[in-house]
Order: C-alpha cells, then sequence, then structure tokens
C-alpha cells in the first residue's frame, strides 16, 4: 500500500468519506459503463493516482473475472485504506445504482407488458446491441490487425460461445489454458490493448 | 432453504458465474442469455433484452443486468442475492489480487497471461453483441436501427444516451 505515498508528492489520499463520495459520483454519472468516469474522477480531477498506476489497476480489473469496475472500486479501495477502502468504494459505487435499477425493475414488473414501452424499449434493446457490436469492432481492429494466436483464439471464443452456445465455463477451462500456452511461448504476436 | 428454492439457483449460479466472467459483465451476457433463457426459463427474450437495455439506461456498472435477473426470478431477496453472488467471489479475489498483483509486474507468467486473456475476452465480447443482436433483431426495422447504431458509434464520438434516445422514439411510433 506505499504505491501511492511512493508516487509522488503531486498525489492526494482521500479520506474513507472522499472515497465512498466519488465512487457514488462514478456510479451515477456513467451510463453504459463507469470505467471512464473512474479515470476522469480518480486521475484528472483528483489526482488521487498517476494515469500509469491508473492502467496497471485498471488492467489488473479487467483480466479479473467479474464486473470490471466492481474489480476496480475494490483494488483502488484497497490500495487506499485496505479492507475498509475496498468495502467504502464498492458500496459507493453499487449502493446508489442499485437503489434505481431496484425501483425500475419493480416499475417494469408492472408496466413492462405497456404496449408504448415495450415499443420503446425494443428501439433501445436495438440500439444497445448495435453499442456492443461497435464495442466488439473498435476491440477486434488492433488484434486482427496481423494474423496469429490471438485472432484464433478470439474467434473460437466467439464459435463456441455464440454459435455453438457451449456453457462459459466449459469454454473457458478449454481455451484459456491454450491461449496462456500460445501466449507463453509466442509472445511476439502478443498484442497491446 | 431446500435445493429448488430459485434464491439456492441464483446464488449458486451467479457465484460460479462472477469467477468466469473473464472480460466483465458484458462478456458473460451469452451465459446469462443461454441460462436464464435457453435453460432454466426464467425469462423470455424480450425480457431479457428489454433487462439488458435498462441496465444500459440506468446509471451505475453494467452488472446490473443481474439486479434485474434476480428480481424477475424472486423479486427484491432475488435482486439482492443475484447481486451479492455475481459480486462477492470476484471482489475476493480482488481485494487479495490488488496486493499482489504489482510486485509480479514484470513476471513472464503474468505477462503471458495477460496477453492471453485479451483475445479470450474480445471473443466473448463478440459473442455477447452476437446475442444479443439476435434477440433484440426480430424484425427488419429494429436490424436496421442496430447496423445504424453500429456506424454511428464507430465513426463518431455522439454520446450513446443520444443513440438510445433516438431509438427509443423511432420505437415508440410502433414501427419495430
Amino acid at each position: 500500500m506505499t504505491d501511492v505515498a511512493e508516487s509522488g508528492p503531486t498525489l492526494v489520499r482521500p479520506s474513507l468519506g472522499e472515497l465512498f463520495m466519488a465512487f457514488v459520483a462514478v456510479a451515477l454519472s456513467g451510463f453504459g459503463g463507469a470505467l471512464p468516469w473512474a479515470r476522469r474522477m480518480i486521475v484528472e480531477r483528483k489526482r488521487w493516482m498517476t494515469a500509469e498506476e491508473f492502467n496497471e489497476d485498471f488492467a489488473l480489473s479487467q483480466f479479473l473475472p467479474g464486473p470490471n469496475v466492481v474489480n476496480f472500486s475494490v483494488v483502488f479501495g484497497a490500495r487506499i485504506a485496505g479492507a475498509a477502502g475496498a468495502a467504502v468504494a464498492f458500496v459507493g459505487l453499487m449502493g446508489p445504482p442499485l437503489l434505481i435499477v431496484t425501483v425500475i425493475a419493480v416499475l417494469y414488473a408492472h408496466y413492462g407488458d405497456l404496449e408504448v414501452l415495450s415499443h420503446i424499449l425494443s428501439g433501445i434493446s436495438a440500439a444497445a446491441a448495435g453499442l456492443i457490436i461497435a464495442m466488439t469492432i473498435k476491440m477486434a481492429k488492433p488484434l486482427f490487425a496481423r494474423i496469429g494466436w490471438p485472432a484464433a483464439i478470439a474467434i473460437v471464443a466467439f464459435v463456441g460461445v455464440a454459435i455453438v452456445r457451449w456453457p462459459l465455463p466449459l469454454v473457458l477451462v478449454v481455451l484459456a489454458p491454450i491461449a496462456f500456452a500460445l501466449a507463453w511461448f509466442y509472445p511476439v504476436g502478443t498484442v497491446k490493448r | 432453504m431446500n435445493d429448488d428454492s430459485p434464491l439456492t439457483a441464483l446464488a449458486s449460479y451467479f457465484a460460479l458465474l462472477s469467477l468466469f466472467a473473464i472480460g466483465g459483465a458484458v462478456a458473460a451476457i451469452p451465459e446469462m442469455h443461454r441460462v436464464a433463457v435457453d435453460a432454466m426459463h426464467w425469462m423470455n427474450d424480450r425480457q431479457f433484452t428489454d433487462s439488458f437495455a435498462i441496465a444500459q439506461l440506468s446509471p451505475g456498472p453494467n452488472v446490473m443486468i443481474v439486479t434485474l435477473i434476480g428480481y424477475h426470478v424472486a423479486g427484491f431477496a432475488g435482486a439482492a442475492v443475484a447481486t451479492a453472488a455475481m459480486c462477492g467471489p470476484t471482489c475476493i479475489v480482488a481485494y487479495f489480487a490488488a496486493h499482489t498483483w504489482n510486485r509480479f509486474k514484470m513476471a513472464r507468467w503474468r505477462i503471458a497471461l495477460q496477453a492471453a486473456l485479451v483475445p479470450v475476452s474480445l471473443g466473448l465480447i463478440g459473442a455477447s453483441a452476437f446475442v444479443l443482436a439476435r434477440a433484440a433483431d426480430k424484425t427488419i426495422a429494429a436490424g436496421v436501427i442496430t447496423v445504424a447504431t453500429v456506424v454511428v458509434a464507430v465513426f463518431t464520438r455522439i454520446s450513446p444516451l443520444w443513440l438510445f434516445a433516438a431509438a427509443g422514439l423511432l420505437g415508440m411510433t410502433g414501427w419495430l
């Protein structure tokens, strides 16, 4: 936990209250995923972390299983103030959205069958699917820039889960060790995100 | 609580998924769809895509779709149990990883592991896009909205909220 202190006098160390409020703000401003907002808040506005430290923690959060921004709140909170910091950041991130979404869930259970609402939602669902396709295209560009094992692994993961519809755990248990072995022996083709 | 209780099913399923969701909540969408719609019949295609749309529209992490599925299956208790199960195991892993991760910054296994998981997540997120598009695009008009969104999102920096607003308005006309 000395990482923050070592990285220079320009960085500030937040209190638990500040940590909580920052993650509440990140949660409430983030539409369609909260990580970009976390970066803006922590690196640019509050200066609690350098961009390099953020990228390190970001990479860790992405690489760990589970919701990325949730992992990030725990990793960052733990760095700042151990278990208390992790808990405070997590509750700040999840608490307010959880309340909002639960209210929406109740409303949806009552009014989800209204014709006008279901029409609006089918429009938004179509757009939401489009956004994930766009996200895939953006991520695929650097990876498919050259032909190599990363592109092959991505295609196999896609086909296994989307077309054949194998269970995710099965696909990962088979594919992750193969990908790891390839990355170990053929690091040349490694693509940076 | 017996084994047939929906809360037990939600808790054990999402706790397992929590540890297999490489690439985040979005990458786990196909698996959630496979179980919630195809295997367990907790909800139909439309309710699933509605839940995803609502989770995208709501402020906060994308993982909120899990809260919506949980509520749909077992009310408030379901929402709480599903969310806690999806976040709990991975939070514990993240907490311990936070302290050890940077020690292995230059380790060959860490570099290989990171490089190995990037294409896996990409494949899973692509699968998520495929499953969502197939569930959402039941009509040609809906397919056109999806394609238009892809084009706008890839080539411009317009906020997704505007795309949602436009798509919602088009949907309201009842053409989809």
